[in-house]
């Protein structure tokens, strides 16, 4: 198997999102990086196929020469080969972006086989767009499922398991396929050793693209109003479980 | 027109659904546009009358061989089919996973950019979305001839507006090879309350400390016919299954009343949660984001309080 998993350079999350004066962008003065949780289970998916199966995976990414960091790190948990589309630094809009990888996928594959499987992370952590990966299968003309967490290799098709409300849904999708893959699919590992030594010596491709801005413009970003509520304190320990339950009752869970 | 794609399992609508409904009948309304629901495959005419009661119609009912079930291809084809031949300049849907995933492949085969987890559209299209699970908002314009956008869910409450149900057959055509991606099979849960459904939710985080800590949130979880969810500390220590997680990488909940328990509230597992309608932090920390940002909290360890709760309900019952 030749495995592709794109990824994303955002902000490490859990820290609070600040924005630039002028509304244009993130700032980034006082943030760590990582790629999005998705995508690190991706990768993750990537390596352990590879281990069941044998072949390759090599990582991709859209974005700043900065996110050379998160290609590493991947191949610090064992993915092969790295490529990177490098931006100007501004985020680009879903239609770009998925070009961009259509672009790359071309290259990729004109110096080595095509891939059986593109994996892409549900959703990118930051923008939260939901379609570049829909975008690039439609591109490819190859089938693509959001939402997994689940995959089994078989012949020449991919059984993926998408959890739902009511259960799951299970799609058994020829390859080559695209999925979209979500956090808790597997734990990821840390980095071995070997990993980092790899990841030291291992050249990032550069990819080019000429693909242009698609039809989303963003104007500003900017914090939601943040609701201030008097926090109403109960009690403090065991002797506060009478105020509690009144409360319960009053509401009429209890 | 403005054309809302009802979400919808073989005829069963969802409250997301209903949210997309409500959302979209106020838009067209403002923009002074007609409106009408376009409701794809199995169980079609019994969703169009909830688009009905919700002030959306005519109902177009999709049918054809390749959607008895659901597959985001079929349906992204169906959506961008139905979107052209009918006319509609906006096209709205709900910011489920199955609602971004069809409005998405749907995008994609007419080349129209298409927004996700919108909060609100101003008259001059100033789109306000969701980034960040919504702990970060962007204002965004689109230029397109079909304008595609879904609302994130828990941004609307649901309004019935009852309107006569006139429906009519869309026939889209669709290629065989769309088939790859339909539903195979299904694993269905028993019946029963969900995380993202329950009325109750017991929380836990860090200070829970290990997996059997959580037992005691089980318990009061069973009391109160709820279910215990966790933070991402949780499932990154392998404490709980990933299923269990509240947040942005996890479930979103919205329950009348969310106890979190050992839980300091970062931002990402404050956003899964925010929908809640009230929330109780328990905690030894009285400065922690979550017994700040919380309706009410009870300052002590999650070990005394819990079993001391569930004692105290056990005792009022008899």
């Amino acid at each position: 198997m030749r495995i592709l998993v794109c990824i994303k350079r955002v902000p490490a999350p859990g820290a609070r999102i600040n924005v630039t004066p002028d509304g244009q962008a993130v700032d980034t003065a006082h943030l760590g990086f990582a790629m999005s949780p998705h995508e690190e289970c991706a990768v993750e998916e990537a390596v352990q196929i590879v281990e069941r199966v044998g072949g390759s995976a090599v990582v991709l990414t859209v974005g700043p020469a900065e996110a050379e960091e998160q290609l590493r790190y991947a191949v610090s948990l064992g993915v092969e080969q790295a490529a990177l589309v490098q931006t100007d630094g501004a985020d680009w809009d879903p239609q770009r972006t998925a070009a961009a990888i259509v672009d790359a996928v071309g290259a990729l594959e004109e110096s080595g086989r095509a891939f059986d499987l593109v994996l892409f992370g549900n959703e990118s952590a930051d923008s939260g767009g939901y379609q570049v990966g829909v975008r690039v299968a439609y591109a490819l003309g190859r089938p693509m499922v959001n939402g997994i967490k689940r995959i089994e290799i078989g012949q020449g098709e991919v059984t993926a398991t998408r959890p739902t409300d009511a259960g799951a849904e299970v799609y058994r999708v020829p390859l080559p396929a695209v999925l979209g893959v979500k956090e808790g699919i597997n734990l990821p590992r840390y980095p071995t050793l070997k990993g980092r030594l790899n990841s030291k010596k291992v050249e990032v491709g550069l990819v080019e693209s000429n693909a242009v801005a698609g039809g989303q413009h963003m104007v500003k970003l900017f914090r939601p109003t943040e609701q201030v509520s008097e926090t109403v304190i109960l009690g403090a320990g065991a002797d506060a479980a009478a105020a509690v339950v009144d409360l319960l009752e009053e509401i009429g869970v209890a | 027109m403005l054309l809302v794609v009802v979400e919808h399992d073989r005829g069963s609508v969802p409250i997301a659904g209903k949210e997309a409904l409500t959302a979209g009948r106020e838009l067209a309304g403002r923009l002074g546009l007609p409106v009408a629901a376009l409701v794809i495959g199995a169980g079609a005419e019994q969703a169009a009358e909830a688009a009905g009661a919700h002030g959306v119609g005519p109902g177009h009912l999709a049918t054809h061989d390749l959607l008895s079930d659901y597959g985001p291809e079929a349906w992204g084809e169906t959506i961008a089919q139905a979107a052209i031949v009918l006319g509609a300049s906006v096209v709205v849907s709900v910011g489920t996973d199955t609602g971004n995933e069809v409005m998405a492949q749907a995008a994609a085969r007419m080349d129209q950019p298409f927004v996700a987890n919108c909060l609100k559209v101003a008259d001059d299209w100033t789109i306000t979305r969701m980034r960040w699970g919504g702990s970060l908002l962007e204002d965004t314009t689109v230029d397109a001839a079909i304008r595609m956008i879904t609302f994130a869910h828990h941004a609307v409450e649901p309004v019935e507006s009852a309107v006569a149900v006139v429906t009519s057959s869309f026939e889209p055509g669709l290629e065989p090879e769309v088939s790859r991606t339909l539903v195979r099979d299904r694993v269905v849960q028993a019946a029963g309350v969900t995380l993202s459904t329950a009325s109750v939710v017991v929380g836990g985080g860090r200070g829970v400390g290990s997996p059997e800590g959580f037992s005691v949130l089980e318990e009061l979880a069973g009391l109160l016919g709820g279910k215990v969810g966790c933070s991402r500390v949780v499932t990154n220590n392998g404490w709980r299954p990933h299923s269990d997680q509240v947040g942005q990488t996890g479930t979103k909940i919205a329950p009348e009343i969310y106890i979190a328990c050992g839980i300091s509230g970062a931002i990402q597992h404050w956003v899964g949660a925010a929908a809640s309608k009230r929330i109780l932090a328990v905690n030894t920390d009285k400065e922690a984001n979550m017994v700040t940002k919380a309706d009410y909290a009870v300052i002590g360890d999650l070990h005394e309080v819990i079993p001391a709760i569930s004692n105290e309900i056990r005792r009022r019952r008899g």
